[in-house]
């Protein structure tokens, strides 16, 4: 067998494993879209006041141009809180004797974090279409997206969790257990908190404005919301696309060289 | 195409012995200024049974992680399956089946689901993992559990699915980690079977454990290993000849018999608390006679008899150094 059907085979093996543990617990994925749709629940129905009075462009925005605003945000917020669970199932599966039994076997040896990360994606874009789905319900609507814009909306989710998802494994890689592993994959749920998802970047203290500009997130939200709603995208789009390039290269580096540490 | 002309796997090419399952020379392995192997040397030729006996922390596991390719030797080199470990680590894991010291199955999903993950990882068609996976359920005698999540089997059933996992692939090398620890008496005799069993069928064992008796069971060949380095090797028989540990123990009630005994057996060893007396002797009929007939003589009755033959207790504990007990006895006197 070449090596790369043997890496396709393998992968594919350790990605029904992966599907198979979220099926058999999607508690685990469902707690996790608790947050974003708790946040587009309160910053629309309780701040969506407020919040629309933010949004700028002159006395007409109201709660519903509020809902068209965030929920691109909430996507994509979505997305980093889906990669935590994939930190966490990374680092419970290493503390688990399971690993060390693959290590010694005579298979693709990248087969275990690849199937880690395209069953966390396959997740990630699932819960997308979830939390887009009460987005629906409470009034989203797109305005010009066709065909087109819609599978790049798709495709740059699916860009962007991979990116996301690469280096939530390496964080899985590196915490000794579980509960660290959720530790320190916070940033993936509170970078978006600091970036143009619920209010836009002018609106903010002036420090704060290029972090928020030009953090992973907002170019990426910035590029979902011109497709769906065709707003400017601008230097957005390929600044997003170069972000999540960079984290897979990023992350995925990290996680095989830690990957390939000797266990202890 | 004449079949003479094709080699197959099971022919036997000439009287050329076999190469050794297991060599290796000079292992080494530190963590930090720690060391855990000094120079380890093995040899185990195929089919038999290889124990490698050691108290906690001698390096055992380490020594099965090398081995199996999990971690690298810091020094030393080793063939497994004919095949060097540090130039063609995926040939030797294509020969190896290995079952941790912590079991290294899936909890989350089914022993079922475990075994066809195995299958799958082995490049078994569909309806061929499907028969391995019935065969090696029914074999352990996990037939009925297959379909429970892991997570709810008790110690035994998940040690006995680790091992058919381990079979899957049809390994031609196998080695077991502490295979019977904190399994209860019952678990671990089902165990030793299962481990006499994998050897009929030709396979090479390799197992680690802290139980003497156990070497003592199941292993062609022990080696003794004590703080990184191989303080003996031999057969359980070959070892116990090492240690002269032979006597008989006679026990007396009446103190008069006692001091009797004592002055009449001028070799004995006297412990004057318990009233006994222990005599060097290797534990043959023709020494016994010798005794029973001096004792006779002297017509001294003594209240209990017994022959302690030297185990692998002796061995252990006089290779590894550990025989505190014996002098902390007679300084007490």
């Amino acid at each position: 067998m070449s090596s790369l059907s043997l890496a396709v085979r393998d992968s594919s093996t350790m990605l029904r494993r992966n599907l198979l543990h979220a099926r058999r617990y999607p508690s685990a994925t469902l707690n996790l879209l608790l947050t974003p749709i708790m946040l587009l629940l309160l910053f629309v129905y309780v701040f969506g006041d407020a919040m629309s009075a933010g949004l700028g462009g002159g006395s007409g925005a109201d709660r519903s141009d509020y809902v068209a605003y965030i929920v691109p945000g909430i996507l994509l917020m979505t997305v980093g809180s889906t990669t935590i669970g994939a930190a966490v199932h990374m680092a419970m599966d290493m503390s688990e004797g399971i690993v060390a039994r693959f290590r010694t076997m005579s298979i693709h040896r990248g087969s275990v974090l690849i199937g880690h990360v395209v069953g966390s994606v396959l997740q990630s874009v699932m819960s997308v279409v979830l939390v887009g789905a009460v987005g629906v319900a409470i009034g989203f609507r797109s305005v010009d997206a066709g065909v087109l814009e819609w599978l790049a909306a798709l495709g740059l989710v699916a860009l962007f969790s991979l990116a996301l998802t690469w280096i939530a494994v390496g964080m899985g890689l590196s915490s000794p257990n579980a509960e660290a592993a959720g530790n320190s994959a916070m940033p993936l749920i509170l970078l978006p908190l600091i970036s143009t998802a619920f209010i836009p970047a002018e609106t903010m203290p002036g420090w704060i404005q290029p972090i928020a500009e030009y953090q992973p997130f907002t170019p990426a939200i910035e590029t979902l919301r011109g497709l769906l709603l065709g707003s400017e995208i601008g230097h957005n789009g390929w600044l997003a696309v170069t972000w999540c390039a960079a984290l897979t290269v990023l992350g995925y580096l990290w996680s095989r060289s830690l990957f390939d540490r000797d266990p202890r | 195409m004449p079949s003479s002309v094709m080699p197959t796997s099971t022919e036997r090419r000439g009287r050329r012995p076999s190469p050794p399952a297991v060599s290796a020379v000079g292992l080494r392995k530190a963590y930090g200024a720690k060391t855990v192997l000094d120079g380890i040397d093995l040899h185990i030729p195929e089919g038999s049974v290889f124990a490698l006996l050691g108290p906690n922390g001698a390096g055992k596991t380490t020594t099965v992680q090398i081995l199996s390719t999990l971690i690298s030797a810091d020094g030393g080199q080793a063939q497994v399956a004919g095949h060097d470990l540090a130039t063609a680590p995926q040939a030797v894991r294509g020969a190896i089946g290995v079952t941790g010291q912590f079991s290294a199955v899936d909890g989350l999903i089914t022993g079922e689901e475990n075994m066809r993950l195995m299958a799958d990882l082995h490049h078994l068609s569909r309806s061929r993992g499907k028969q391995v996976t019935a065969e090696l359920l029914e074999r352990f005698d996990l037939t009925d559990a297959a379909g429970k999540p892991v997570q709810s089997y008790s110690g035994g059933m998940k040690r006995r699915l680790d091992i058919a996992m381990t079979l899957v692939g049809g390994p031609r090398i196998i080695f077991l980690d502490e295979p019977t620890t904190g399994l209860d008496p019952r678990s671990r005799h089902t165990m030793w079977g299962i481990i006499r069993e994998l050897v009929t069928g030709g396979v090479t064992v390799f197992l680690t454990t802290q139980y003497l008796e156990e070497a003592d069971e199941l292993a062609d060949r022990i080696a003794v290993l004590n703080d990184g380095r191989i303080a003996a090797e031999g057969t359980a028989e070959e070892l116990k000849r090492l240690v002269p540990g032979g006597h008989v123990r006679l026990r007396f009630t009446d103190p008069d018999a006692y001091r009797g005994a004592v002055t009449a057996l001028r070799d004995g060893r006297r412990d004057d608390e318990a009233l006994a007396v222990q005599i060097p002797s290797g534990g043959s009929q023709r020494e016994l006679r010798a005794l029973l007939d001096a004792l006779d003589a002297a017509g001294i009755e003594a209240d209990e008899l017994t022959v302690h033959t030297p185990d692998l207790d002796d061995v252990f504990f006089a290779l590894t150094g550990d025989d505190v007990a014996i002098p902390a006895k007679e300084a007490t006197r």
